[in-house]
Formats: C-alpha cells, structure tokens, sequence
C-alpha cells in the first residue's frame, strides 16, 4: 500500500517527512513506515501470514484429511523425499514405501522396491468448500503408499496434515479469542468508566473479581462445566468463548482508565451540548480513542489466547479428538515412551512456539509504530 | 500507611465472597457431580449414596448448599473432597506446600540470574553480547513453559542425564537421612526449576533493560558523571537502584500469580503440586476441592498485589497511599 512512496530521508537523527512528495500521510499510514523499518517486525508478519494460509487452505495443503486413520502405520516415522533413484540417478522426487519390522515397537525400515513418486494437485480426501464437494490436493503418493512429511500418531494419522487443520484452530482461537475480548472489554470499560458514580464501582468490582482468580484455574473449572459429550465441534466453538470471558476483564479496567480521562475533556462535552445519546458517546467519540493502545494490546495478548487453548488441550480438557489442535496433538507426547521412541511428536510444540514468537516480534513492531511516547 | 494495609486487608473479604460465589456457580453449571459416577458403580449401594448425597448437602437446592457451603467457609472449613476422602484444606495444604516449595526457589533463580544479565545487556547496548541475550529473552519468553519441560524431559531420557523424570521424591526417600532427602529432593526439583526460572529470567531481564536504558537517560545521571563518579558508582549507586523500583510491581504480579502460573508444568512435569491437583478435582467433578483451588489462588493473587503495592510505597518515598 506504501510502496509508491519514498523513503524518508534522514537528517541527522530527524526524520524529515516533508521530503516524500507531499503525499497525504495519516496517522495509520505513518505507523506502517515506521512498523516497515523494523527488521523483526516485518519477518514475524510474514510467518504469521504463512502460517495462516497454511490454515485457511488446510484442504489444499494437506495431503490427508485430519480424520482419516491407518491401523497399519501407527507411529510411522517421517518418510525421507529421495531424489537419487535406485539406480544412481537423479530423478523426480520420490519416496520409499515402509515395511512394518517391528509391530509392537512400531519400528519401520524402508523398503526399496517399492517406488511412489510424489505427484502435484493430485486427488485426495473429499473435502467441502462452500458446499461444493472437492478433492484437489497439493500432492500426494499413488496407494497404497502413503507419504508423511512429519511422521503419523498413534492412529497413523499424518501430522502434516493434522498440524494444518488443527491450525485452523489454534491460530483462529486467539483471533476470534481477541477479538470478542476486547469488544466486551471496551464496551464495559466504556460504560464503566463513562458513568462513574455505583455504576463505575459495581462494575469494576465484578471484574476485579474475575482478575482476582488465577486465570488458567478458572479455565479450567470452566472447562467442566462443558458436558462431556459434547461434540468437537461445539465443544471447540465453547472453549472460544470461555477463553474471551476470562480475557476481557484485564482489558476493560485499562480502558476505563482511560475513559476516565477522555470523558473530562472538551469534545465529550461538545458532543453532549449538540444533543448526542450516550451510546452513541461512548461507541462513537470515546472508544476510537483508545484505539491504539487496544491495537498494541490485542497483537500482544493473542498469543496469550493461543497458549491457553494449546495448554488446556494438551492436558485433556480443551478441543477434543478427533478434531486436530496443536495443543491436543501435544497431548500424545506427554507419555514419555511414546514421547522418546517418536519424537517427531513434539512438531506441533515448535509450530506454537514459533507462532507465538513471531506474534511477539510482530507485537513490539506494532508498540513501537503506535505507541505515541516513542514517537520522534 | 498502616491504615491503607488495614482497609486493603479488609477489602480481601468482599472479594473472597465474590471469588466463592462465582466459583460456587460455576461449579453448579457443571453437568453432574462426584456422585453420578459412583452411581454408576455396582459397588456403591443405594444406602450408601443416599448418605453421601446428605452429608454433601447435594439433596438440596442450590442456594441452600451454597449458604451450607458458606457456613463451613467462615468457620475455616472448606468442605469435603469427594475424590480424596478428605478435608479440602487438609489436601490442598500438602500440595500448596509443593507447589510453594517449586515456585519460590524458581522465582529466586530467576531474580538472581535475570536483574544482572538486564544490567549487562543495558550497560552495553547494542553489544554482540546484548544482542544475544535479548534474542534469547524473545525466545524464553515465546516458549511455552510446559513445551519447554516436554523439551527436556525428551532430552533428559534421550541422552541418559542422570535427573529423575517427574515426581518430587525417590520411593527410598523416607529411609534417608536428613542431608539425602535435600539432595534428593533438589535432584527431582531440577528439571521443573530450570524450566519456571527460564520464563522468569527473560521476562525479567527485559522489564531490567529497558528501566534502567531509561534510567541512564535521566539527567541526574549525566549529572554524576559529570560530578566525575566512577562509572561503577554511577551505574550501581544512581541507576540500577532507580531501574529495579518499578520491578517490585512485577513481583507482585509474580507472587499472585505463583499458584497459577505454574500449573502446566507441574502437570507436565509430574510434580505433586496445586496444578495437578486442580486437573484431578475438575476432571473429577470434586466440587469443593475445585472452589477450595479457586479461593486459595484468589486469596494468593490478592495478596501478592497487596505486597506489592506496600513494597513500592517503602521503597519509593514519592509513593503515599491515603
């Protein structure tokens, strides 16, 4: 959006704007330049956009479906891509198929006979886009070989594919997570802080409650409350909604503050003597002041979201089988044999990580851009 | 002052009430209790259930055995588990102790490693040496504690280190002598430590970097130097004791959040700590232990804010609460 203009140029420390043309520069589009300068930033945006496409076209990307289970290959190991023939030569990449040596410690060798080419845009699991069934995938193996990138769990399900399903969820929840957060969180602030008086004291006593208990216990307990057969789906779509209740309380007490303050000034004032309602007072002239501070705060509280469903998932109470998520995928390498004969299981552990590291590169980006103190 | 903490304490109650009664409510949406899955068992005669469900009040409606409940509260009784036979306090006291044992001595570490690392890297910004800690800062705080744990204990079985994995004390552990059980007990406590002080020191030493970076800007700092003090004076006398004060609100936060905050890892880990506990009581659907863990957290939380908030006022003399 930014790219017809020119760099700023430096003078001295000083940054001279007046040197791009006269284009208009509103505050967002100054924010940009100055989130595009940091190195870390821009690189963290990057993975998280690749990391949610990976997402979003799961169906396209992933070679099987999340559900779709093979008995014969539990814990199949990660397939190795050859590109050097049998022969000696260099040819199309390729894979081996596996042979089973060792059923009950699920030990596999490679067997080199057997010969599947990997193909592209191939036909795979059905799946429904809008309605429409479809089965095009990015690639896959002729059967009955079978190719995993990133080995199979105890049902012989493909990681691969499961850690892009399961990141439709993992990386969604702190979006919708945030998102919901924060507009109960900047409404009740909002009221709150706007009306003052027992309406101010009631409400912010009420969250202090909520900020009184340690979060992950109250997740927890809230968990419970979900009945156990529920299904996944449902189940998924509550633990959203249990993350967001917990998550709005901090917020609403940052913003109060400063509605507090807004609320003092002048074109509150002028909106109240030109006859506007309240609400519309407190949506319309209040809250988009608070913005940018709720814009830094959102992208460094999301990976707080995300970290919280992956914990209750991988301990059992969060987004349940045979829905994939990061967390719950997780959960099969607390067994600690498990854990040190297939290690590959730890995958989805560094697709969090690196997750939520890029959110928090791409987050101080965002303060330094916004944040109206570190402004030159 | 004395008054201010007064009134604070004071206020502790009204939000205990709130705590209690949220929790109570929570725990009601919950489908069933304890007892549905006994009754499920054969073993467990009509007789039997009956007399639970009297005992635990569950024959009555909600209100009736929420004020029950509040009773019990006030006497300092925090009900009965159904999962462990025993007086909620007692069974949260043996794990409450665990879990302060593991928290504080990771909490300690990581004051000790993170305040001078933060020194160093602000004292030498931009350095290459600066640069690498606050890279590996970002990382220790972006990985998951409990990830980090799984990390280790799959390192720790891999390459044979010879640190037990899980639980707190060997199964000799009451035959020892007094200096073996320490040791005993540190050698268990090693992995979990590691981990929890992990995510303190680079949270910790980032919070440093950045208040005494801005501390050194300060122009009484200009001023000693140009009073012509030794560098070391400048920086340990003036600065670092400047930049440390705003710290004491993140312990604060750390003491509240001392219960919670490592329930993961305890979980992960296999320490018998307030964590698991908690994981065991909600699967369970072990009411009063659930509510007894949410108010013991609460109570913990609070204090901790309350801690803090006198610290800054002792150390910061501009700090006067009325």
């Amino acid at each position: 959006m930014a790219k017809t203009m020119t760099e700023p140029v430096n003078n001295g420390g000083a940054l001279d704007y007046a040197s791009d043309g006269g284009a208009i520069r509103s505050p967002w589009r100054m924010a940009w330049r100055k989130l595009k300068r940091h190195k870390l930033a821009i690189a963290g945006m990057w993975v998280l956009i690749i990391l949610h496409l990976f997402a979003i076209f799961a169906d396209f990307f992933a070679p099987y479906s999340e559900i779709t289970t093979d008995r014969r290959r539990t814990y199949h190991p990660p397939t190795k891509i050859q590109i050097i023939s049998p022969e000696g030569k260099l040819t199309r990449p390729f894979i081996y198929g596996y042979d089973r040596v060792d059923i009950t410690r699920n030990r596999y060798e490679p067997n080199t006979s057997q010969v599947y080419p990997i193909r592209f845009f191939v036909r795979g699991d059905e799946y429904k886009v809008f309605g429409i069934n479809m089965n095009l995938r990015l690639f896959g193996v002729d059967a009955p070989g079978k190719i995993y990138l990133m080995g199979a769990d105890r049902y012989g399900r493909d990681i691969f594919s499961r850690l892009a399903y399961g990141g439709r969820r993992s990386l969604f929840i702190g979006i919708v997570g945030i998102v919901v957060s924060l507009s109960i969180g900047m409404l009740y602030g909002g009221v709150s802080g706007y009306f003052g008086g027992w309406v101010d004291n009631l409400m912010m006593r009420f969250s202090e409650i909520i900020v009184s208990i340690p979060s992950f216990y109250l997740l927890l307990a809230l968990s419970a409350v979900l009945p156990p057969d529920l299904p996944s789906d449902k189940r998924f779509l509550m633990i959203t909604f249990i993350l967001s209740f917990i998550g709005w309380a901090g917020l609403a007490r940052v913003i109060r503050g400063m509605v507090l303050s807004i609320a003092k000034t002048e074109f509150v004032a002028g909106a109240e003597a030109i006859g506007c309602s309240q609400p519309r007072i407190i949506i319309r002239h209040i809250l988009p002041n608070t913005l940018s501070y709720v814009i830094v705060s959102a992208t460094l509280s999301i990976p707080g979201f995300i970290l919280s469903e992956s914990g209750l998932s991988v301990i059992g109470v969060g987004i349940q089988h045979p829905l994939a998520s990061w967390g719950n995928m997780l959960s099969e390498a607390l067994n600690l044999s498990a854990l040190t004969r297939y290690p590959w299981l730890l995958i989805p552990g560094f697709f969090i990580f690196i997750t939520v590291l890029s959110y928090s590169f791409f987050g101080d980006g965002v303060r330094d851009a916004l944040d109206p103190r570190a402004q030159v | 002052m004395f008054r201010y903490i007064v009134r604070r304490i004071l206020y502790i109650f009204p939000m205990l009430l709130g705590i209690s009664t949220l929790s109570f409510f929570i725990m009601q949406l919950a489908p069933g209790d304890a007892l549905t899955q006994m009754a499920l068992s054969p073993d467990i005669s009509v007789e039997v259930m009956e007399a639970m469900k009297a005992r635990f009040w569950l024959d009555q409606p909600p209100h009736m055995q929420y004020i029950r409940w509040l009773q019990q509260l006030l006497k300092g009784d925090m009900g009965h588990s159904f999962l462990w036979h025993a007086p909620v306090l007692w069974v949260i006291k043996q794990r409450l102790l665990n879990t302060l044992l593991l928290t504080t001595v990771s909490l300690l570490i990581g004051w000790v490693i993170a305040i001078p690392i933060g020194i160093h890297s602000a004292v030498n910004q931009y350095s290459w040496s600066d640069k690498v800690l606050t890279f590996l800062a970002f990382i220790g705080v972006s990985l998951p504690s409990w990830f980090f744990g799984l990390l280790l204990l799959y390192l720790t079985t891999k390459r044979g280190w010879n640190f037990p994995i899980g639980g707190m004390t060997s199964v000799d552990f009451a035959d020892l002598t007094f200096w073996e059980k320490a040791a005993d007990l540190a050698r268990h406590m090693f992995l979990p430590v590691v981990v929890l002080s992990t995510g303190t020191v680079a949270s910790l030493m980032r919070y440093m970097r950045s208040n005494l970076l801005d501390v050194l800007r300060q122009d009484y700092v200009t001023t000693a130097r140009a009073k012509g003090l030794s560098n070391r004076v400048v920086i340990y006398k003036h600065a670092v004791r400047n930049a440390i004060n705003p710290l004491i609100t993140i312990f604060g936060f750390q003491l509240g959040g001392i219960l919670g905050g490592a329930a993961l890892t305890e979980i992960v880990m296999n320490w018998p700590g307030i964590g698991s506990l908690m994981l065991n009581a909600v699967q369970g659907l072990d009411y009063y232990l659930v509510m007894g863990n949410l108010i013991i957290g609460g109570v913990m939380l609070i204090l901790g804010n309350l801690i803090a908030d006198v610290l800054l006022a002792v150390s910061d003399p501009r700090i006067r609460y009325e």
